[in-house]
């Protein structure tokens, strides 16, 4: 079970991605997010943002239209 | 990978990017701010420079159009197909402002931000923002016709700012 949720359904590109930002930014190192998104580009993005802000994902799946990402912070 | 990195400035300095923003229309005032907050979101730090038909995308209120004149790649969804509009067609006065309305209902209904939503997330993630002084004067705009946070400046100080980025982008 994921420290937050964020839910980003019916968000399209740049939203998801800058909502998980916002969300991140308040967190302690470590802590994790869980997002769901619907845009099918976040696949992509969402594991573009983690492999350049050097937050780690955790976890990635899909249920039906719903993508799930869960995001560890990483330290500042 | 962190945004840490080999930066044009010094070994730890976050990687940093430049727009210069010189399109005002609703389709082309898309991609500058779509792109600086993306950035901004993944610890770029970014420099947009408004000027010329971009400078207006600075004002307090703002009526974005899009035309479909002379653009024969706008092919709008409409009843399961795609159609463009004839350029003489184009040409009759409103049109523009029904295919503007018509692009503003698709982009809220597509979940796809407003420009002046972006613009927010820009101010909010610190996005340096550097209104045109010449694009100023010569089309007659006063600073406090603009949105707060902005910074006045000219090419040279567009220059400082691009010669220390990693990226910079003509928009």
């Amino acid at each position: 079970m994921a420290d937050r949720v964020l839910d980003a359904k019916g968000l399209n590109c740049p939203l998801p991605i800058i909502r998980t930002k916002k969300v991140l930014k308040d967190m302690t190192a470590g802590a994790t997010l869980e997002v769901l998104a619907t845009d099918p580009g976040s696949v992509a993005d969402f594991s573009a943002f983690c492999r350049t802000t050097g937050n780690e994902m955790v976890e990635q799946g899909q249920d039906g239209t719903v993508y799930r990402f869960v995001i560890r912070r990483a330290a500042a | 990978m962190s945004p840490q990195g080999d930066g044009a400035g010094s070994a730890n300095a976050p990687k940093s990017m430049t727009i210069i923003v010189t399109k005002g229309s609703l389709d082309w005032a898309y991609p500058p701010f779509i792109l600086g907050t993306t950035a901004a979101a993944m610890g770029v730090d970014v420099t947009m420079f408004f000027t010329f038909y971009g400078l207006p995308l600075l004002l307090k209120k703002l009526d974005l159009q899009v035309t479909p004149l002379g653009n024969p790649a706008m092919k709008m969804p409409m009843a399961g197909m795609h159609m463009v509009m004839p350029n003489i067609v184009g040409m009759i006065p409103g049109v523009d402002a029904i295919a503007s309305k018509m692009m503003k209902n698709m982009i809220a209904s597509k979940g796809v931000a407003s420009i002046e939503e972006l613009r927010e997330m820009a101010v909010d993630a610190d996005i340096n923002m550097i209104a045109c002084q010449m694009t100023m004067d010569l089309f007659e705009y006063k600073l406090e016709d603009m949105i707060g946070g902005i910074k006045l400046g000219g090419a040279a100080t567009y220059m400082e700012n691009a010669l220390k980025s990693d990226i910079n982008l003509y928009i």
